[in-house]
């Protein structure tokens, strides 16, 4: 009698099971953890930080779950937030300043579940406090840069191809360009051509001539300008995220938004002024003699005895922390670095940095490399970092520099405005320093348009509330069908719990931050995916008053049912996705929940309860139907 | 059980001038009040800073006034959210001038101290639960942002019903989602209700709800016509949301009961959501029975137009 195939019953089962298994890591609760991080001059973590550790919770009476060394790091656990941290703050009293201390929430899931890739959804800021700031850069001032790096070079290519000019000057309005002023026409002839030819990046025309003054203007191509603001927001995202690193937050989200914004996300975070006063640090590179290299004797024996050079800093290589000299003496500054690019050495084949500088750059640069051939040159990283204090009820600003080296090589021969670093370890690491060079030159400004703190109370009542709305809104549909529909009613209600449960694994496999918008666009799915089985119930309803058999029914109202689920699902689809394409957070939230809850119901709704339909009538003779 | 009787005929074509006329009237009241009175943004869309501020024992709403007009920012708005021991002040950082820099830089720390000093001044239990600052620029882009997205919807809806079904339905259904919208913007306007991002989601899910509903109902009466001998449109129309209407009654109030609990249960950062999403419920409801098929005939459907179709149903093309 069921005409219902033996696959789809299959299907509907694996279905179900693969949602109760990528749902399931969303039961574990996470644990409030305390994680310990070595910073770069400190001993790295082992069983003896562990004990300082232990102890220091012992002595203040702290109760710790658990502490235990995790590879690179140190993690301890607490019963809630509140002894989390009194305990962060006992530990990271007893360890000292060498060692990052953050709040993580560590997983409960069993190892066999994460093993299959299921995992819990990430909660939001709003569910677990924490900080957020909406960036934006600051384009005009990378305009600004390009237009007075341009300005200086045509001046010196026009004094070097003996054009006599009158004045070379950016346009008062941003973006418009560089007015050279030459004496004829002649001299302007040549000036134009010999800019096009020389900066291919600028588009030269004849402005307007009165008397004696010949106007050219050059501007910087729009396709030039675009590919600069992009490149802009590659580099601040790579500074901010190698300085939030800094910070220790266990997985802050920093991301790119529409064209000149970035998103910051610090989960945990209470207070956000540390956070604040990373992203306003101010970087910038100094290109410096060398006077040995990383981790040579010299350095070695300075960095043990504490005897330095007179005319030479002590420095540690980022990354690798080995000691290394440098003389005192600044060859170029990150002011005058143009572009750094990454990309394959064509004779060597391995990685290099591709490095241009400005005219007054090149020439100073010129000038030392050619007589220190042979001799070893260093990258030099300063990050300054303003903290502001309050002493006597008046503001202190105490500016604190950071200062580490990036690259060291040898000079191979003399070079001026365009040279390359190689000898690089792998193409990461070039374009590493790319980004760090450009990030101590270029980036542009970003200032703060959107703040949010989000106190970590606050998101367990969100938490508390979202769950419970989610429970009810679910219960009391599930008994309004099961009295409305009965039997039907009931198979609609498994449909609907099981919507809900696939509709979070898909979530979680997906890896969908959970929000407040999206909880309540899981009460709405709720709510509407039941709007199918309405339909299949009204119309099986209709095909018995009709007078056709039990079973012919079931079949004509699944049939006549699923156009009209089809196309009012679609046009729900649409709406859905709609959504989707709006940049900000919380409403993408929620319209990439609705959209994955319109598809999972759609299965839910029609071919579940079908199957299920099917498994209690189909191989019975039926005088009339519970509907 | 049946709530509904399912041979119902009522005849809500022949209330057509009336409904029309009722919507209408409805759309321009809306247009008005939007015009008039506007829209209640929140802090999403005009910019500003906004603080939940959480007490031990309740408080009342006038006191947290007091206690802030004491301090100097007699401009900041004051609200309860759900219950007593919880207010949401907003204001703008100008009303704070030693926390605006000289280049217009916003210091939202200094401005949680302050208003923290003055409430707890008033009120030692006070403390601040969240802060929020937002530019005004970001807001503005919200809302074109918000405006494009709606646009976007009721164009690819009516692209799809056009493909599906036929010119008439696409413009019938737009027609109907657009008066939708504005009266649900209407009477959040009428009810000073804060207009935020939440609510934004909201109204922007009403139109995908309310389609839903038209949907149904067209496609019943893409059915009757297909079916029927001699097929008068008026007749067809007015059978198909009969035959409808205990569905679209049904899923609206599940719709609603779901919603129903989000509001009372979801806590203040849903409840405008929810609130709107109620409204669109009642209000497209309404319309697919009373509005969207009057404007249907209107635009003089009839069976000819629905015939061609016949390869999505062979079995439908195949009786006489």
């Amino acid at each position: 009698m069921s005409d219902f195939p033996r696959w789809k019953y299959a299907l509907v089962a694996l279905v179900m099971l693969f949602g109760v298994i990528y749902a399931l890591p969303n039961a574990f609760k996470p644990l409030s953890a305390v994680q310990v991080t070595a910073n770069r001059d400190a001993p790295p973590i082992d069983a003896s930080v562990q004990q300082k550790a232990t102890a220091a919770l012992a002595a203040q009476h702290i109760t710790v779950g658990e502490v235990s060394v995790q590879g690179d790091h140190l993690l301890a656990t607490f019963a809630n937030t509140d002894v989390q941290k009194s305990g962060a703050d006992a530990i990271k009293a007893a360890l000292g300043d060498g060692y990052t201390v953050a709040f993580k929430l560590q997983s409960t899931v069993p190892g066999w579940l994460t093993a299959i890739g299921a995992r819990a959804m990430p909660l939001g800021l709003d569910l677990q406090g924490g900080v957020h700031f909406l960036m934006q850069v600051d384009e005009n001032d990378v305009i600004d840069k390009q237009e007075n790096s341009y300005a200086d070079d045509i001046r010196g290519l026009l004094r070097d191809k003996n054009i006599r000019y009158e004045s070379v000057a950016r346009n008062t309005v941003r973006g418009q360009g560089i007015a050279v002023i030459l004496r004829s026409a002649d001299d302007r002839t040549k000036a134009s051509d010999a800019i096009a030819n020389e900066y291919t990046d600028l588009l030269v025309a004849d402005g307007p001539s009165t008397g004696d003054r010949f106007v050219l203007n050059a501007t910087v191509k729009p396709d030039k300008l675009r590919e600069l603001s992009r490149n802009t927001i590659t580099q601040n995202l790579g500074t901010l995220r190698n300085r939030i690193n800094a910070l220790g937050v266990s997985e802050p989200l920093i991301q790119q938004q529409g064209d000149s914004r970035i998103v910051v996300e610090l989960a945990g975070v209470q207070d956000p002024a540390e956070a604040k006063k990373l992203i306003g640090a101010t970087a910038t590179l100094q290109y410096r003699a060398g006077i040995g290299y990383a981790g040579d004797q010299a350095a070695q024996d300075a960095a043990r005895t504490g005897n330095i050079p007179p005319d030479a800093n002590l420095y540690y290589m980022r990354g690798s922390h080995q000691p290394v000299l440098v003389s005192k003496q600044i060859i170029v500054t990150g002011n005058e670095l143009v572009d750094a690019v990454s990309g394959t050495d064509t004779q060597s084949g391995t990685p290099m940095v591709s490095v241009t500088l400005n005219a007054t750059g090149a020439k100073k640069m010129g000038d030392f490399t050619n007589a220190n051939i042979q001799k070893p040159m260093a990258v030099v990283y300063v990050e300054r970092v303003t903290e502001t204090k309050m002493v006597d009820g008046k503001e202190v600003r105490t500016p604190k520099i950071t200062e580490s080296v990036i690259n060291d090589a040898t000079i191979q021969g003399a070079f001026s405005k365009q040279f390359q670093t190689t000898g690089l370890g792998s193409q990461k690491e070039a374009s590493d320093l790319a980004l760090l060079l450009k990030g101590g030159a270029l980036a542009a400004p970003v200032d703060i348009v959107e703040e949010r703190v989000i106190g970590a109370s606050l998101g367990q009542d969100n938490i508390d509330q979202g769950f419970k709305a989610v429970l009810l809104g679910l219960a009391l549909v599930l008994l309004a069908a099961a009295i409305y529909y009965k039997l039907f009613g009931l198979v609609a209600d498994i449909a609907l719990f099981f919507n809900l449960v696939i509709l979070l694994a898909v979530m979680s496999l997906i890896g969908v931050t959970l929000t407040m918008p999206g909880v309540a666009g899981i009460v709405l799915t709720l709510g509407m995916a039941i709007d199918a089985n309405v339909l299949i119930c009204e119309r099986v309803r209709e095909e018995l008053r009709n007078g056709s058999t039990p079973h012919a029914s079931i079949r004509a109202g699944y049939e006549k049912a699923w156009s009209t689920i089809l196309d009012a699902n679609v046009t729900h689809l649409i709406a859905a996705l709609a959504l989707t394409t709006m940049g900000t957070g919380a409403i993408k939230g929620f319209g990439v929940t609705l959209m994955i809850g319109i598809l999972t119901s759609l299965f839910t709704s029609v071919t579940l309860t079908h199957a299920f339909t099917a498994l209690i009538h189909g191989h019975r003779k039926l005088k009339t139907l519970s509907v | 059980m049946e709530i509904f009787n399912h041979d119902s005929n009522i005849p809500f074509l022949g209330m057509r001038k009336y409904s029309i006329a009722i919507a209408l009237a409805l759309m321009i009241a809306s247009i008005v009040l939007i015009a008039t009175k506007g829209l209640n943004y929140g802090l999403d869309f005009t910019g500003g800073v906004s603080m939940v501020v959480d007490y031990d024992q309740s408080v009342q709403i006038a006191d947290v006034r007091d206690a802030l007009a004491k301090g100097g920012l007699d401009h900041a708005v004051v609200q309860t959210l759900g219950g007593t021991r919880e207010v949401s002040i907003r204001m703008q950082p100008k009303d704070d001038p030693g926390a605006v820099a000289a280049d217009g830089k916003v210091n939202l720390d200094r401005i949680a101290a302050d208003v923290t000093k003055m409430l707890q001044a008033a009120r030692p239990d006070a403390k601040l639960k969240s802060r929020d600052y937002v530019g005004s620029e970001v807001g503005s882009e919200l809302r074109s942002d918000g405006t494009v997205a709606a646009v976007f919807v009721i164009l690819g809806i009516m692209a799809y019903l056009w493909i599906r079904f036929e010119r008439r339905f696409a413009i019938a259904a737009v027609a109907t989602e657009i008066h939708d919208v504005l009266v649900t913007l209407g009477i959040l306007a009428l009810v000073q209700r804060e207009f935020d991002m939440t609510v934004l989601a909201s109204v922007l899910a009403v139109i995908g709800y309310s389609i839903n509903d038209k949907v149904v109902v067209f496609d019943r009466i893409r059915e009757l016509f297909r079916l029927a001998r001699k097929a008068e449109p008026e007749e067809i129309l007015n059978r198909s949301i009969n035959n409808t209407l205990s569905r679209t009654i049904i899923t609206s109030l599940f719709t609603a009961i779901t919603m129903g609990a989000l509001y009372f249960f979801g806590g203040p950062a849903v409840h405008g959501f929810a609130i709107t999403m109620l409204i669109g419920i009642v209000v497209g409801t309404l319309s697919s029975i009373f509005v969207a098929s009057p404007i249907l005939l209107w635009l003089g459907v009839s069976k000819k137009d629905l015939m061609p179709v016949t390869k999505e149903n062979p079995e439908l093309a195949r009786r006489p």
